[in-house]
């Protein structure tokens, strides 16, 4: 497939405005001096990825990772952010003054998985995809090969919820647990 | 579409949140980072799923785990969060040196 034939095609234009949109988004989350801006700016690059899942046919993760993502992990985030009142000013020491060497680091990262994905799937297409993945698939896989690991998950949810209320929890001082005690 | 266009995008998310990760003190900016990797590896399974077509959409399926999973830590990790800054009033990395010998 020569270049000219992939940047004929229209749904890789919609690819290259989402792409670039969803890896500027990224890298304003690893800079910005403003820590609300870098959680809204999550927002922005996890929007990016449910459109590339509209874009692959995966309809209903798309949605779930507006739902569960957008709507709830965020707004624990900024609940979190005001919470430690961490600074929202300008910079005020967020960064670690040595940048050089992580910088360096998912440098070859990404060098190393893009060398490998190049080498392996050089000319691999995504065929026409044609009409998206039904949620009557994927609930179907869910509830019947992928029961147990269903099942797990969920419990891994409920542990979840009860550590998070344990250890968030404010420990009563012995005064005020004599006066729970006598009411 | 091939295939590879959407394996780079997510290597170059991935790299970008491995460097969050290592370069802010910040704990929730790190737990930020780390919610970008996975959100990488989320578009892997979803691309590897539209080359194979499986019968059982199983990348999407896994997609779906590894997103409440990603859920599960965030409660956690913010709950930890509060409990460390409850104690120490800061939620800087590098003041938290307690267990360093």
């Amino acid at each position: 497939m020569s270049f000219a034939d992939w940047i004929g095609a229209p749904v890789n234009w919609v690819f290259l405005v989402v792409g670039f949109l969803t890896l500027l988004s990224a890298l304003k989350v690893v800079t910005a001096k403003n820590v609300v801006h870098a959680a809204l700016f999550l927002v922005a690059a996890l929007g990016g990825t449910a459109v590339l899942f509209l874009m692959l046919s995966a309809e209903f993760v798309a949605w779930v990772v507006v739902l569960v993502y957008i709507g709830a992990v965020l707004v624990l985030f900024l609940f979190g952010i005001m919470i430690t009142r961490a600074p929202t000013g300008k910079d005020v020491g967020l960064d670690s003054p040595n940048k050089l060497l992580p910088a360096l680091l998912s440098g070859a990262t990404f060098l190393l998985l893009g060398w490998a994905s190049l080498d392996a799937f050089g000319s691999t297409e995504i065929a026409d995809l044609g009409e998206a993945t039904s949620t009557e698939v994927l609930g179907l896989a869910l509830l019947g090969r992928f029961v147990i690991p269903f099942e797990v998950v969920s419990f891994i949810l409920l542990a979840a919820l009860i550590g998070g209320v344990t250890i968030a929890r404010r420990d009563l001082s012995p005064l005020e647990e004599e006066e729970r005690g006598a009411v | 579409m091939l295939l590879n266009q959407f394996l780079i995008l997510a290597a170059a998310m991935f790299s970008l949140g491995i460097y969050g990760l290592l370069v802010r003190r910040n704990i929730v900016l790190i737990l930020l980072s780390v919610e970008l990797m996975l959100a990488a590896v989320n578009i892997n399974l979803i691309a590897f799923e539209a080359v194979l077509r499986t019968s059982e959409a199983i990348g999407q399926v896994f997609a779906v785990f590894v997103i409440t999973v990603a859920a599960a830590e965030v409660g956690i990790g913010l709950a930890i969060v509060l409990m460390i800054f409850r104690n120490r009033k800061s939620a800087n990395v590098d003041e938290l040196d307690l267990m360093r010998w």
